[in-house]
């Protein structure tokens, strides 16, 4: 299974959670803060289980999601 | 040891100006889909836009690459000509349902009876958003808008206009597709709809026009996800997705 | 429908004016035309459906005029010579589009081979859409415009509005009548000419971003004081065109004349007619060429050397206003129309001069 990570470009969040409901790892969460434009804007969790699997990305209307992969390389 | 690779990220063909959509609106996803596509397809210094009259109007800001402005309603109008004078561009006109169904309806009838070659993505959203969210041709019956507070009854207001199906007759017309962007799997599909309307151009098969079913939750009084659930439930309902028209 | 049409070896040609007005945007350059049906210019769409695929370029029968102005609009806008032509009510289906094409700067030539208005009026000749030409749609804009008064001009001046229009990025109109539509004359065709501006760059124009960001044709400007400074900087554009394009024609006009015609385009070539036959008269006629930009100082200057201005117009008085303007003592201004497609006789104008000049000393 891949892991992953995601970074949510803030200051293009519109705070409209459709993220949220389409993790399957609830890996976020709609945060306290609020971006420059005064909109809610959720967080990485960053429990580990993210496969970046990049639903959260599709769904994004805003592309305010960036996808990361964390591949494992053996030390050569 | 692990090394980060990034699998996505905003595509290069958007600007950085954020869009000025409300939160969950349907045109954001269909800019962003588009750029990816002009993305993928390698044709950013090829491409040229059409914007319309309505939210929209301001697509040149969000878009990097060529994009004119068009009077309300005579957007596949300007493509038409753009698209005679630079054959080898990829034009495209984006329309809302006010600037195509309404005021522009014997511009796209026309243009798609002509066979332009050219690609249409038409934006439906059942009602004019950028005005304040009045009745349009799209709104469906009983559905409430700042012009038909009482539900759009057919007796005064007719009937919302299928225009997919308004246009399968046209033998100039060779691709027609509805769909919706309510989940990852039906984006992953409106953009694959997309893709070909692009693609029949690229390869002059002629007219092809994608109807996207999309979200507008601020003139629909709903949060973001209700509003996609609307489109699942009543939307979807009277303007079935699919393709009614796909000729080689 | 035309049959086979001789294309004389020489430069020569005996002509319609419609048809000049096609052969005039073919040798200008132009390779994209769209146009509707509508008498009195019916002939321009019927002739250029032929010579514009000669010439390679696109020719499309819109739809409606609507469609029209808006094809010439994106062909401009794609850096291409567009013209589309119509009469009196067609035109007024274009405001719209003119509007755009002068806030977005974008070139073109309209023809208007006006027609007795209002409404659906007549496809008689007429002068009633003066008005619309030069106080035009919504917007403080201008188009230049230019009014043929013979068939060699309504050739040469659609050559010149293409250049103007790529010159000044604005939409230029050349405003004709059913008569010159339809008259035939013999004019001489400027094959080789090169028109000054035809391959002048236009990098503004949307070719796809090759090597360089989006580019954006636009007149939407939201931010507060950015269409002020838009509107700013169209003026500064439309007086360096009242500086530079004003045109106009002195005919018989000399130190003793004590009576000054004002007239354009069919009317004045009536009015040279009067004044051939009315010898008695010390007379001249000055005919504006580009209705706007308006040679109001030519006209101020010639007015205080005579003691009447005639303005004669086929309308109710619309060149009449500028003239006013330009004439400082208006009680000298004599205004005589005939509208609804009603076209004077020299006979009726030399009338209408005489009774207002009887005794020397009038």
């Amino acid at each position: 299974m891949k892991k992953g990570k995601i970074r949510i470009l803030v200051d293009r969040c519109k705070g409209c959670a459709l993220c949220i409901d389409e993790c399957r790892y609830k890996e976020i969460k709609m945060s306290k803060k609020l971006n420059n434009h005064g909109y809610n804007v959720p967080e990485f969790l960053g429990k580990g289980q993210c496969t970046a699997c990049k639903l959260c990305s599709i769904i994004c209307p805003e592309a305010a999601i960036e996808i990361i992969e964390l591949v494992e390389v053996e030390q050569c | 040891m692990v090394i980060e690779k990034i699998i996505y990220k905003k595509p290069e063909s958007l600007t950085d100006c954020n869009f000025t959509y409300c939160s969950g609106c349907g045109h954001s996803t269909v800019h962003k889909l588009i750029a990816e596509l002009v993305d993928e397809l390698g044709i950013r210094e090829k491409t040229i836009a059409v914007a319309p009259v309505g939210c929209a109007v301001f697509a040149y800001d969000f878009w990097n690459f060529d994009v004119s402005e068009a009077p309300h309603g005579r957007t596949p109008v300007v493509a038409t000509a753009i698209k005679r004078i630079h054959p080898d561009n990829v034009v495209f006109s984006y329309q809302g349902d006010g600037d195509l169904v309404s005021i522009g309806l014997a511009e796209i009838m026309h243009t798609a009876n002509r066979g332009e070659n050219i690609s249409v993505i038409f934006i439906n959203n059942t009602n004019y958003g950028m005005t304040g969210g009045q009745m349009a041709p799209t709104t469906l019956l009983n559905q409430v808008t700042t012009t038909s507070p009482m539900g759009r009854n057919s007796k005064n207001y007719g009937y919302p206009i299928k225009m997919i199906e308004l246009l399968v007759s046209l033998q100039g017309v060779k691709y027609l597709e509805r769909v919706k962007i309510t989940s990852p799997a039906s984006i992953l599909k409106a953009k694959k709809a997309i893709k070909k309307a692009f693609l029949n151009q690229i390869n002059g098969t002629g007219f092809s026009m994608v109807e996207v079913l999309s979200a507008c939750p601020e003139s629909w009084k709903k949060t973001p996800r209700e509003a996609i659930k609307w489109i699942d439930e009543e939307v979807s309902a009277y303007y079935p997705v699919g393709k009614i028209k796909d000729i080689e | 429908m035309l049959g086979k049409t001789i294309k004389m070896p020489q430069e020569t040609v005996f002509i319609k004016g419609n048809h000049a007005i096609v052969e005039a945007a073919i040798d200008a350059g132009c390779r994209f035309y769209a146009g509707y049906p509508i008498t009195p210019q019916n002939e321009i769409p019927e002739y250029m459906s032929k010579r514009m695929p000669e010439a390679g370029g696109t020719f499309i029968q819109a739809e409606s005029e609507l469609i029209s102005i808006n094809l010439v609009f994106g062909a401009g806008a794609a850096g291409a010579r567009a013209m589309t032509t119509s009469s009196s009510p067609g035109i007024s289906l274009m405001q719209e589009g003119i509007s755009y094409m002068a806030g977005c700067e974008v070139p073109g030539v309209i023809v208007n081979i006006q027609r007795g208005g209002p409404g659906l009026g007549n496809i008689a000749p007429s002068q009633s859409d003066y008005y619309q030409a030069v106080k035009p749609g919504h917007g403080d804009f201008h188009s230049i415009v230019l009014a043929p008064h013979n068939i060699q001009e309504m050739y040469d001046y659609t050559v010149k509005a293409f250049d103007l229009a790529d010159k000044y990025r604005i939409p230029v109109i050349v405003l004709s009548d059913g008569l010159l539509g339809q008259l035939m004359e013999n004019i001489t065709l400027k094959k080789d000419q090169e028109t000054e501006y035809l391959d002048m760059p236009k990098d503004w124009a949307l070719t796809g971003a090759k090597g360089r960001d989006g580019q954006r044709i636009l007149s939407l400007l939201m931010r507060p004081g950015a269409l002020e400074k838009h509107n700013e900087h169209l003026r500064e554009k439309h007086r360096t065109i009242c500086d530079n394009e004003i045109q106009y024609e002195c005919f018989s006009i000399d130190d003793d004349i004590d009576c000054l015609i004002v007239a354009f385009g069919t009317v004045a070539r009536i009015s040279k007619g009067v004044i051939n036959i009315a010898k008695d008269m010390r007379i001249g006629l000055f005919r504006p060429i580009t209705l706007w930009p308006f040679p109001y100082m030519k006209i101020n200057e010639l007015s205080k050397r005579v003691k009447k201005v005639f303005v004669f117009e086929m309308n109710y008085g619309q060149m009449l206003d500028d003239v006013k303007i330009a004439v400082e003592n208006s009680d000298k201004i004599e205004f005589y129309g005939r509208t609804g497609g009603g076209i004077p006789t020299q006979e009726e104008l030399y009338q209408f001069i005489k009774a207002r000049t009887k005794g020397r000393g009038y």
